[in-house]
């Protein structure tokens, strides 16, 4: 962890990261169609791997079936919005509640028993297959056959969430933004203290007082409550939504590869990730369409991750703030250093 | 009524000894290196590929077929691990499974511009000889996978139990410090068990090469099944492994007599999800991990 009263660097890392945003904010207003909605996608899987770091980063539970929240999430949006056309907000905040409620279930029927670690991993990856199961079989939200939302006519409406391409970034951005400040701010919480205390030694966090079953839930249903928020976006996004792809295999990965790729536990490693990995994946996949070669992306992804494991186990962020903790503040240049007496 | 769910009952529990082949590939690296392989299903697909590819280029019996995949995937899984998988052994479970994703992502993606996405079934004749005990008709493909499998379970577990290989593989996984303070070559010891593991899962592709066409997606669908299975069963214990498979086999027959097609998947999950919850170490799990 970085330290965590040092000024310079701090103030450097809200800069890089406020500055990240800046440009992307720029980049929504003016470049084409195409590279907004691959930033859209960037931005919301942003959003969504914060809630997958919070789990894991800040929470030390590790899941790799956070597809079933974002489906859940982008199934209470669909079904109320395109059955009975209730706006998504409503839908947005049901999701989390079915999805937060969900993980607390789920993680209570676990730690009970102490299931844990792998277990737990296990655990997740098969309530998400699961759900993705019962969901495609589920004749009234739409079986294999999926939801569609209504064509969106490009005029803006804000109680809807309908818009054209470039609301639906500016909306991701806002999330994302959001998702950083908020993983940010609850780091820097009690209980951000108390969770990290019970990912890193849960035998001495409760012999201190934690009530380290509880806080564990708590995380978890924060964790996949977010997460429905994200997918609940993401559906509006994509205007459609299947169970294979919205609660399958591939997007529990596809939420878990940008904070890996950027950097674990950290605030900015999401954004960094999505930023690196996602374009990259579609990038493979415009030239293995090109080529006729299908699987290049699967490649390219795959050697990526074994490659940042590998030389970046910390991942991309956190060697930037490196770099950028071996250039000075301007400020420093005209001072004289004071040298401190132990030194 | 009573002879079809007894035909059912057969095929699941004939299907289920070479899932048991399959969980027991992961269990033993799990057991001895305390890594969950994450790319086992994609192991499972070379294996079907080696037995297509085996019929159609020399038109070998499925058995042979099944020891090529023996020896190649032993050679495939005992480099990948001494070339790669040794630097994440000691590190966190995560790490090790993001790893693990990576390669399978990568094997998929290799399978895909390999052979493309279209299913290839293995001509053989197999798949069309039945035979008959009383109540129950059986097809030989499925009869000669289970006979292999289950041979092979035992073989295996005979050689773990009483060669002098075997046995410094289980101090090895019992006590991996204690090991090397005795002088077992801890790295060697973990390249072959990452190449018994890797050759069981493409021994159990290939013996299923008649009944499943060849096809890269359907990596995902066996990694998970393995991953059901070892959970079931417990996660690194020998017997658990084909316990689990063979719980999972008949959980399957049953749920595609009993559900709709795209339902019938649910069924072994809905028990893996059971059993995690009531007992979560498996039937057969160490109390420790």
């Amino acid at each position: 962890m970085q330290k965590r009263f040092d000024g310079g660097t701090e103030v450097k890392r809200w800069l890089a990261g406020g500055s990240v945003l800046v440009v992307l904010a720029l980049v929504g207003a003016l470049a084409s169609p195409y590279l907004i909605s691959l930033l859209t996608i960037v931005l919301l899987f942003t959003f969504l791997g914060q809630s997958w770091n919070l789990m894991l980063g800040i929470g030390g539970q590790l899941s790799i079936g956070h597809a079933l929240f974002v489906g859940l999430g982008a199934y209470s949006v669909a079904v109320l919005d395109v059955k009975y056309g209730v706006s998504p907000w409503i839908g947005l905040l049901l999701g989390m509640v079915i999805a937060g409620s969900a993980g607390a279930v789920l993680a209570w029927l676990s730690f009970r028993f102490e299931v844990r670690g792998i277990y737990f991993a296990l655990l997740t990856i098969a309530a998400a297959e699961f759900a993705r199961i019962m969901f495609g079989g589920w004749e009234f939200v739409g079986a294999m056959q999926g939801l569609f939302f209504p064509a969106p006519t490009g005029a803006i409406d804000i109680s809807m969430l309908r818009g054209d391409a470039r609301f639906y970034y500016f909306m991701a951005l806002a999330l994302a933004a959001l998702g950083i400040v908020g993983t940010e701010m609850i780091s820097r919480s009690y209980f951000g203290y108390v969770w990290r205390a019970m990912r890193d030694d849960e035998q001495a966090a409760r012999s201190l007082g934690v009530r380290a079953f509880r806080h564990k839930i708590l995380v978890i249903a924060i964790s996949a409550a977010t997460a429905a928020a994200g997918g609940g976006i993401l559906a509006l996004v994509q205007g459609s939504i299947f169970p294979d792809s919205i609660m399958g295999m591939g997007l529990s990965v596809d939420v878990l590869i940008g904070p890996v790729v950027g950097g674990l536990g950290t605030t900015f490693g999401p954004l960094v990730g999505s930023l690196a990995a996602i374009p990259l994946n579609h990038l493979m996949s415009a030239l293995g369409d090109s080529l006729r070669i299908p699987g290049l992306n699967s490649i390219a992804y795959g050697v990526v991750l074994v490659l940042v494991v590998w030389f970046l186990p910390d991942g991309i962020w956190p060697a930037i703030v490196r770099i950028c903790k071996t250039v000075q503040l301007p400020s420093r240049l005209w001072l004289p250093q004071p040298r401190k007496a132990e030194e | 009524m009573l002879s079809l769910w007894l035909n059912v009952l057969a095929s699941g529990i004939l299907l289920g000894l070479v899932y048991g082949l399959v969980a027991l590939g992961l269990t033993i690296i799990f057991g001895v290196m305390r890594v969950v392989n994450f790319a086992h299903g994609e192991m499972v697909v070379f294996g079907v590929y080696i037995g297509y590819w085996a019929v159609r280029l020399w038109d070998v019996p499925i058995i042979v077929a099944a020891a090529i995949a023996a020896v190649v995937m032993f050679i495939f899984g005992y480099f990948l691990e001494a070339l790669l998988v040794k630097r994440f052994v000691n590190r966190p479970h995560h790490y090790q499974f993001i790893v693990f994703i990576g390669l399978s992502l990568l094997f998929s993606g290799a399978l895909l511009v390999a052979f493309g996405p279209d299913p290839r079934p293995t001509a053989s004749q197999l798949s069309f000889h039945t035979v008959s005990l009383g109540f129950v008709t059986l097809d030989m493909a499925r009869l000669q996978a289970a006979a292999t499998a289950g041979l092979l379970i035992t073989l295996l577990g005979a050689y773990l139990k009483f060669s002098s290989f075997g046995r410094s593989l289980r101090a090895a996984a019992d006590n991996r410090l204690g090991g090397l303070v005795v002088g077992l070559n801890i790295p060697r010891i973990y390249a072959v068990t990452f190449g018994i593991g890797a050759a069981c899962a493409g021994v159990a592709g290939a013996l299923i090469s008649p009944l499943f066409d060849a096809q890269p997606y359907l990596a995902v669908d066996f990694t998970l099944l393995a991953f059901m299975t070892v959970i079931v069963g417990g996660l690194g214990s020998f017997s658990g492994a084909l316990l689990g498979g063979l719980m999972i086999g008949v959980a399957e027959a049953i749920a595609a007599l009993m559900f709709a097609p795209s339902m019938k998947t649910a069924l072994p999950y809905a028990l893996l999800i059971l059993v995690l919850i009531f007992r979560p170490r498996g039937f057969f799990g160490a109390k420790e991990i």
